[in-house]
């Protein structure tokens, strides 16, 4: 039995190695995807540009100017003298976002009145627009608590203290990159396995495999081994890759992540078996490969919070093995969360891998044989 | 005859290809389930718009001010707000995932608020997903300056707001995500087709030997290339026009463009990206090389460094040059203006010249490699 599997894992490595493109394609490409999309992924703005519309040229619209200017987030663009200019500057998006000062800012302000900042910004990328005017909103707010402490003003009695766990300076990076991790891991232990039986199918040497006395649960585990050591390898390196390139933080239990990865990548390559039982050639293993994995990664809460879809929706979500998976990575890494707080997590994922396996198994009795 | 020759050569290329691709199931769940799988899911589903984000209130002292405070976040479709008795309890379910924030109110809540400038709220958020918690404690804080503003006024107390933040947001005043999102989806699917679907088919034939086969016939290079590109072309056009009719009608996303626009730079975008796909193919002639290569310079480029999710501005430098040797960039901001703000030339020309450079030298190119192979 051992030897027999033994025998059956080296073939299939064989097949997927002796090509050295295909070596190729396997190890480095994930590599520098995550060197490129984790510079790439993040929704913090450092170079918002901005035009300035200043009406008032008075000291105080200077000094709240200043504040913008002296601000890592924004890059001025340039000033502008007339109404007119600002419509062109957004249309061509030469600027996010304009700064209007209207003509009586420094009188009202030291009148003790309210001045009007007016902001008008491209909401093209709503996303990027919003987190600009939470910038904008955050100078200003720091303005008035000074204006209102150099003058002597009544402000208002209070504020909210905020503080963010596990990352202080909420830093979006560290949100992605481990997603990424997610991501290689799911789409080129998918793409391995998927190719696994469709590939001899095609080429004919399948019914071969079949006629040996092997039985079809040695030639599902003989099949199931290249996906799972690639994808426990290729999720190694990434993860590597995060904390010592990344400098991400990893909180959490070495084991605990490793149970995550076993079962994630054994629910992977379950639905790579299983589409690739499905399949008649290899073409449509590799594409219906891509059916699964595309709304796996919308649906996973990679970039879209998951807490945001609609209810129907987020039940979907519930049978998504890579859900599962970016929470476990996230909790291990950033939150140092122990198999206590991840056990909920865990159970789901190892249920979907049995019942995936369980299904390809069954394929490869019913369905391929009879062919 | 003579003229009539190569057409029908040509024709019979177009019928074969055709063929093909009508019977094979996969070639047209890629061009046209996984279009409308991801557009029902970004347009119904997926949103970067927060709702109903569970956020925990500790309330440890209940009383009038701290009712009323809660409640102000009750009446927002933001927060489903929980209330917890014990900063423990609060801290737990924080730490449980059960909710992304945590506004504790301290238990003289009511008295601090009267007295002191003391903070007698302290906001907590989970991090980890730091783009969500940057808006959630954003959202809390307008809560919060709403409401004391009117607690104040009822109380007869005026403070004073040195400067007040107009904003005025164009294109998308309500800050749709959907807006930007969906028509982003029109790259996403073109790519799928034009990039991935296409160096797939052809990698296959090469990796079978029936391209090789083609090559020994008298067709000549260009008919190959024309017969091979017009059917995943219309596949590729087919999908478009699938993706434009169901942002417009059945998601409500504007279009303030002129659709031939829209249409000539969906023209440049796909044949740049056909070309991309034919030269992959060409270049690797094996199915599973084809597919990973797809999928890593095409279809994972055009989601994360096309700016259809993340903005490019704010990419390190290294990074935003490699943004542009990526096709679905300049496609994507073509769209997103087209959609939403109109026909600004001044951004769809530059974008659609890149995109047409782009095209000539795919297409070039592989018609290059391919003659030399004839040779």
């Amino acid at each position: 039995m051992f030897a027999h599997l033994l025998a059956l894992t080296i073939k299939e490595f064989l097949a997927l190695f002796k090509d050295k493109r295909s070596r190729m394609v396997i190890i480095v490409p994930p590599l520098i995807q995550l060197l490129v999309f984790g510079y790439a992924a993040s929704f913090d703005l450092n170079a918002v540009h901005y035009a300035v519309y200043d009406r008032d040229h008075g000291h105080a619209s200077r000094e709240l100017l200043a504040r913008f200017q002296g601000s890592p987030t924004f890059v001025l663009a340039g000033q502008i003298s007339r109404q007119d200019e600002i419509a062109a500057l957004i249309d061509d998006r030469d600027v996010l976002l304009v700064l209007q000062v209207g003509p009586d800012f420094t009188a009202d302000l030291t009148a003790g009145r309210t001045g009007q900042l007016q902001v008008l910004i491209d909401g093209r990328n709503s996303n990027s627009a919003q987190i600009a005017l939470n910038d904008v909103n955050q100078i200003v707010s720091r303005f008035n608590a000074d204006w209102i402490a150099a003058h002597g003003l009544q402000g208002a009695p209070v504020n909210l203290v905020s503080r963010a766990w596990y990352n202080p300076n909420l830093e979006s990076r560290w949100f992605f990159v481990t997603g990424l991790v997610g991501l290689l891991t799911m789409v080129v232990t998918m793409m391995v396995t998927s190719l696994s039986v469709a590939r001899e199918r095609e080429q004919g040497t399948f019914d071969q495999l079949l006629v040996t006395p092997l039985h079809p649960a040695e030639i599902l585990i003989g099949k199931a081994m290249p996906g799972l050591l690639i994808g426990v390898f290729e999720a190694s390196l990434v993860a590597l890759l995060a904390v010592y390139w990344f400098g991400v933080p990893f909180q959490g239990e070495l084991w605990v992540l490793y149970l995550g990865i076993l079962f994630f990548v054994l629910a992977a390559v379950g639905v790579g078996l299983m589409i690739s039982s499905l399949a008649l050639t290899l073409q449509q293993a590799l594409l219906g490969a891509f059916l699964f994995l595309v709304p796996a990664v919308v649906l996973s809460g990679f970039a879209t919070p998951i807490d945001n879809m609609t209810p129907a929706v987020q039940l979907l979500t519930l049978v998504d093995p890579l859900r599962y998976y970016l929470i476990i990575l996230r909790g291990v890494f950033l939150e140092g969360a122990g198999f206590d707080r991840l056990y909920h997590q865990l159970w789901p994922l190892a249920l979907i891998a049995a019942a995936t396996l369980g299904t390809a198994g069954w394929l490869f009795r019913n369905r391929l044989g009879s062919h | 005859m003579k003229t009539m020759q190569p057409n029908r050569r040509l024709l019979g290329l177009l019928r074969k290809e055709s063929l093909q691709i009508l019977r094979d199931p996969s070639s047209i769940a890629i061009a046209f389930v996984l279009p409308a799988v991801l557009l029902l899911l970004f347009g119904y589903g997926v949103s970067l718009d927060s709702k109903g984000v569970p956020v925990g209130f500790v309330v440890m002292q209940p009383g009038a001010e701290a009712a009323s405070f809660v409640g102000a976040f009750q009446h927002s479709t933001y927060f489903a707000p929980r209330v917890y008795r014990t900063r423990q309890a609060g801290r737990e379910a924080l730490r449980a995932r059960e909710v992304t924030g945590l506004v504790v109110l301290s238990a003289d809540f009511a008295q601090r608020l009267k007295a002191d400038r003391e903070a007698p709220i302290q906001v907590l958020v989970n991090g980890v997903d730091a783009n969500s918690a940057r808006l959630l404690e954003g959202y809390v804080q307008g809560v919060w300056a709403v409401w004391l503003q009117r607690e104040l006024t009822a109380r007869q107390i005026a403070i004073a707001t040195p400067v007040a933040v107009q904003a005025r947001i164009w294109f998308n005043p309500e800050l749709r995500s959907r807006n930007y999102l969906v028509p982003g989806l029109l790259v996403v699917n073109m790519t799928l087709v034009g990039a991935l679907l296409t160096a797939m088919v052809f990698a296959r034939e090469w990796e079978r030997g029936t391209l090789e086969a083609l090559l020994v016939t008298p067709v000549t290079v260009n008919e190959i290339l024309i017969g091979k590109i017009l059917p995943y072309f219309v596949l590729g056009m087919g999908g478009m026009v699938l993706s434009v009719a169901m942002a417009v009608f059945q998601f409500g996303v504007p279009l303030r463009g002129s659709l031939w626009v829209l249409a000539v730079c969906a023209t440049l975008f796909l044949l740049a990206a056909l070309g991309m796909g034919l030269l992959i193919s060409i270049v690797t002639r094996n199915q599973f090389v084809a597919g990973m290569i797809a999928i890593l310079a095409a279809f994972l480029p055009a989601f994360l460094l096309s700016g259809f999710l993340f903005d490019i501005g704010s990419m390190p430098a290294v990074v935003g040059v490699i943004t542009h040797i990526v096709a679905a960039r300049y496609f994507v901001t073509i769209v997103q203006t087209l959609f939403l703000a109109g026909d600004v030339w001044a951004v769809i020309l530059p974008n659609a010249a890149a995109l047409a450079l782009m095209a000539t030298f795919f297409l070039g190119l592989s018609r290059r490699l391919l003659r030399k192979r004839i040779e």
